[in-house]
């Protein structure tokens, strides 16, 4: 499976996600310049997280108007896997990839910390290696990931099952004292109805092995694998 | 010049504006109610040019705000 990172001018998880491309499952993986417009040979792309283009005018406004972001829209719409995290799922959603937007945090601080989230949805590409309800435990670190849509957009979402992950407490319980940054109903992820689209404000690139400080992480990018596998085989 | 004004639809949040308001009160400005922030942009097209608003219009609603949650004005078209 050949695996495609976004590298804008002002993203900093690139080396993240592809190291554990390469390290962790061990996919053929290869960096795409903001100027690209070829990868006719990726099955999926990650939008990395960072501040592409210094986040100026709103994180992710001036990256979506980015040579490299016209073939990811096609890629996209003819079926092929993309992977938003953090800055990616902002890239995302200003594109109109997935439905929403992302705020300032609510309490106006960049936040940098643990959190825990609830697998709400185990069925997509992404995510098929959780258990449904699993708690699983990311770092999260953003100034604007307090999402929002409205209310036709919630039910939307709900109507397909696109909240995928939802901030919760150790113990799974959503509260609005866990939910660190104000997000509609605790929304940490989501995904496009068709199903080849998902955002994601925590970091799973981040917690691939242990000695990182979590595992949490490489579940997502196993997952991936294993739907493309299954696919493959059917 | 024109000016583009960009501020948060009614009914969404407004945190930045709630914190201001809150320390305007507390250093004795009670009569502040509400507060809320937005942005402006000046903007120069080159001349001569037809039809600027509609241009102006464009670049507002596709680039500087965020329709799911902003709205703009443009005033003072020279």
């Amino acid at each position: 499976m050949n695996f495609g990172v976004v590298t804008f001018p002002g993203s900093n998880c690139d080396y993240d996600s592809y190291r554990a491309v390469k390290d962790i499952i061990k996919q053929p993986v290869r960096f795409l310049w903001h100027k690209d417009t070829r990868f006719d040979d990726l099955d999926i792309i990650i939008l990395p997280g960072g501040f592409s283009y210094g986040d100026y005018l709103r994180a992710g406004a001036i990256a979506k108007f980015s040579p490299v972001m016209g073939g990811v829209k096609a890629f996209a719409d003819a079926g092929g896997y993309v992977l938003g995290i953090c800055n990616g799922f902002q890239i995302l959603t200003e594109l109109g990839l997935l439905p929403g937007t992302l705020m300032r945090n609510n309490n106006l601080k960049f936040i940098c910390k643990d959190v825990y989230l609830l697998v709400e949805n185990n069925q997509t590409p992404f995510t098929n290696r959780y258990k449904k309800n699993q708690i699983v435990r990311l770092p999260i670190a953003h100034n604007e990931g307090n999402y929002y849509c409205d209310e036709k957009d919630l039910n939307y979402l709900k109507s397909y099952n696109g909240i995928v992950f939802r901030y919760c407490g150790p113990n799974g319980r959503i509260t609005d004292g866990y939910n660190p940054n104000g997000s509609v109903e605790s929304i940490a992820g989501i995904i496009n109805e068709k199903g080849n689209v998902m955002g994601m404000m925590p970091h799973p690139e981040r917690y691939v092995e242990g000695l990182l400080g979590g595992e949490d992480g490489a579940e997502i990018f196993k997952s991936i694998i294993d739907n493309f596998s299954k696919r493959k085989a059917s | 010049m024109a000016r583009i004004y960009i501020s948060l639809k009614k009914g969404v949040a407004d945190p930045q504006g709630q914190t201001i308001k809150q320390a305007l009160n507390d250093i004795g400005f009670s009569e502040v109610r509400e507060i809320r922030v937005g942005k402006f942009f000046d903007v120069v097209l080159t001349e001569p040019i037809n039809e600027p608003h509609k241009i102006l219009e464009k670049i507002s609603s596709e680039v500087l705000a965020n329709p799911i949650i902003e709205e703009f004005s443009i005033e003072g078209i020279k």
